[in-house]
């Protein structure tokens, strides 16, 4: 099997009196929907950050999708996050572009044409409920629809890897479902390697799944 | 609503730029004309033994525009004492000659010393009167008016321009976000810019269409022009093609180097 990600000795601070993530090893195979849980402040969002390259590894080696990430060049690093999608904790929506917008940004990024990126956008904002809010702008919205539209971003252009902190931490019973199905269909029907932080592991879950708890900056595989 | 608020601010900055920038260039021309219409009304006289020629002077001296002898007849009257008409023709033959030296543009006191000299040098050259100290003060109050006037618009864009990077430290944060967004999702530096540039370079359209549109009534303004008419010169205040040209490249300038300073302070967060 293909490993998507590999972890040798990894170790993550953001200064250099505090190591958050402490000489980790692990390693997620392609097609893998993996949970990360852990107390709050445990290290969850800052691990997921250095798998999208916005936090260096300070100790050891982190490959991702066969790019060394120590050191990386920002031209190799940009080339990486173009097949990453990301649902940030905090969302992250462009506050002054429409959701439509915003949805397209992967797709902008990727130079796909006018057409393509239309269809494809107007099915994503079906799929996360939002059609009749496609010209309104993230403020105007409620926290669970900004992390739907986040959602929608993330699955745009159709990354080998989905990273999600938290997806559904803002959302009621119903809406989380929605997410849930959205990551299980690309995971199942895409190949997708899904990777979500989350306290709670919803209990619906019908496919096969790794989980990692993250403890004192150590990271054990739980099943 | 927003996107008016976006735009205000850069817009206001540069057309407070180009407004500094015009109304010197106005006060420039006015001195210039003012210099023209001195020139015109500003003559040296000189006394020679020998005749003097227009164009071997204008040779050496392209400050001259053209000589002018002036007739002897109102001196000789003066001596008029009931002399013969055949002495008067010997007086007037070995009396000097007077000239009168028209200048192409208003000297600094400087060329005039030069001129001067130059001119005292010529043989048969005896005088030479320029009425320097009347030059000289007038010369000096051009010079101070035109100080002040560059020192007042000096002063506007120094004022203007820590205005703008008290600004610019807001636009850097508000820019930085969604730069930082769209790097997250792999935009390369320039895409991420692209947006920054776009909006700087609208900006500095639309503060030059204002400033074309201010300039315009301003120079059809008949007070405005009234007061030109009273000093007596006339002065292109705004022209529409050249003037507009001049103020637009400014402001696409300023607009572009303010997006530059945006995007090399631009940081990822972690
Ligand atoms: N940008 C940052 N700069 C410095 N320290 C940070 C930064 N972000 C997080 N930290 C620290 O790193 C530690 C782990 O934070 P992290 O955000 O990874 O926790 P988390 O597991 O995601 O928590 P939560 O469940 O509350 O989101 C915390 O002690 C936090 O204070
Ligand atoms: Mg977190």
């Amino acid at each position: 099997m293909d490993k998507v990600i590999v972890a040798e000795n990894l170790s993550l601070a953001y200064s250099s009196d505090e190591t958050i993530i402490k000489k980790v090893n692990f390693s997620i195979n392609s097609g893998e929907f993996v949970f990360v849980t852990g107390a709050s402040g445990s290290g969850k969002s800052t691990l997921l950050k250095s798998l999208y390259g916005a936090l260096k590894p300070k100790e050891g080696s982190l490959v991702v999708g066969g790019v060394e990430l120590k050191g990386v060049s920002s031209k190799k690093l940009n080339f990486l996050r173009k097949h990453i999608g990301i649902v940030f904790q905090d969302y992250k929506l462009v506050k002054e572009w429409t959701i439509e917008k915003n949805i397209m940004l992967p797709l902008i990024i990727s130079g796909y044409d006018k057409t393509v990126t239309q269809n494809q956008v107007d099915s994503l904002l079906k799929h996360v409920r939002l059609k009749h809010q496609a010209g309104k702008y993230p403020l105007e919205l409620s926290g669970g629809e900004q992390q739907r539209v986040a959602m929608a971003r993330a699955l745009a252009h159709n990354p080998i890897l989905i990273l999600a902190d938290e997806p559904t931490g803002n959302l009621d019973e119903y809406s989380s479902q929605l997410i849930w199905n959205l990551l299980e269909g690309a995971n199942q029907q895409l190949k997708t390697t899904v990777i979500v932080v989350t306290h709670h592991i919803p209990e619906t879950m019908t496919i096969d799944y790794k989980h990692f708890h993250i403890e004192y900056g150590e990271i054990h595989a739980v099943n | 609503m927003q996107s008016i608020k976006n735009h205000l601010s850069l817009v206001v900055a540069l057309l407070s730029i180009l407004f500094s920038i015009q109304i010197f260039t106005i006060v420039d021309r006015s001195i210039e004309a003012y210099k023209e219409k001195l020139a015109m009304n500003y003559s040296m006289v000189v006394v020679s033994q020998k005749n003097l020629k227009t164009k071997e002077l204008r040779k050496q001296h392209k400050l001259i525009s053209y000589l002018e002898k002036l007739s002897p007849d109102s001196i000789i009257k003066k001596l008029d004492t009931g002399m013969s008409a055949k002495n008067i023709d010997f007086l007037k033959l070995t009396l000097p000659k007077f000239y009168k030296i028209k200048l192409t543009h208003f000297p600094t006191p400087s060329e005039l010393e030069k001129l001067k000299k130059s001119i005292l040098q010529i043989k048969g050259v005896k005088k030479i009167e320029s009425f320097e100290t009347t030059h000289n003060t007038t010369y000096k109050l051009l010079l101070l008016f035109k100080t002040v006037i560059s020192t007042f618009s000096f002063a506007m864009i120094v004022v203007t321009v820590l205005l703008i990077f008290k600004e610019l430290r807001i636009w850097q944060f508000k820019h930085n976000e969604r730069m930082n967004i769209m790097g997250l999702f792999g935009a390369p530096v320039w895409l991420r810019s692209a947006v920054l540039f776009r909006l700087s370079i609208v900006d500095a359209f639309i503060a030059s269409i204002l400033g074309f549109v201010m300039f315009s009534i301003i120079s059809s303004n008949k007070w405005v022009l009234d007061q030109f008419k009273t000093i007596g010169i006339e002065v292109v205040i705004f022209d529409p093609i050249f003037d507009f040209l001049f103020l637009l490249v400014i402001a696409v300038i300023v607009s572009i180097l303010l997006a530059t300073f945006i995007v090399l302070g631009h940081k990822e967060e972690v």
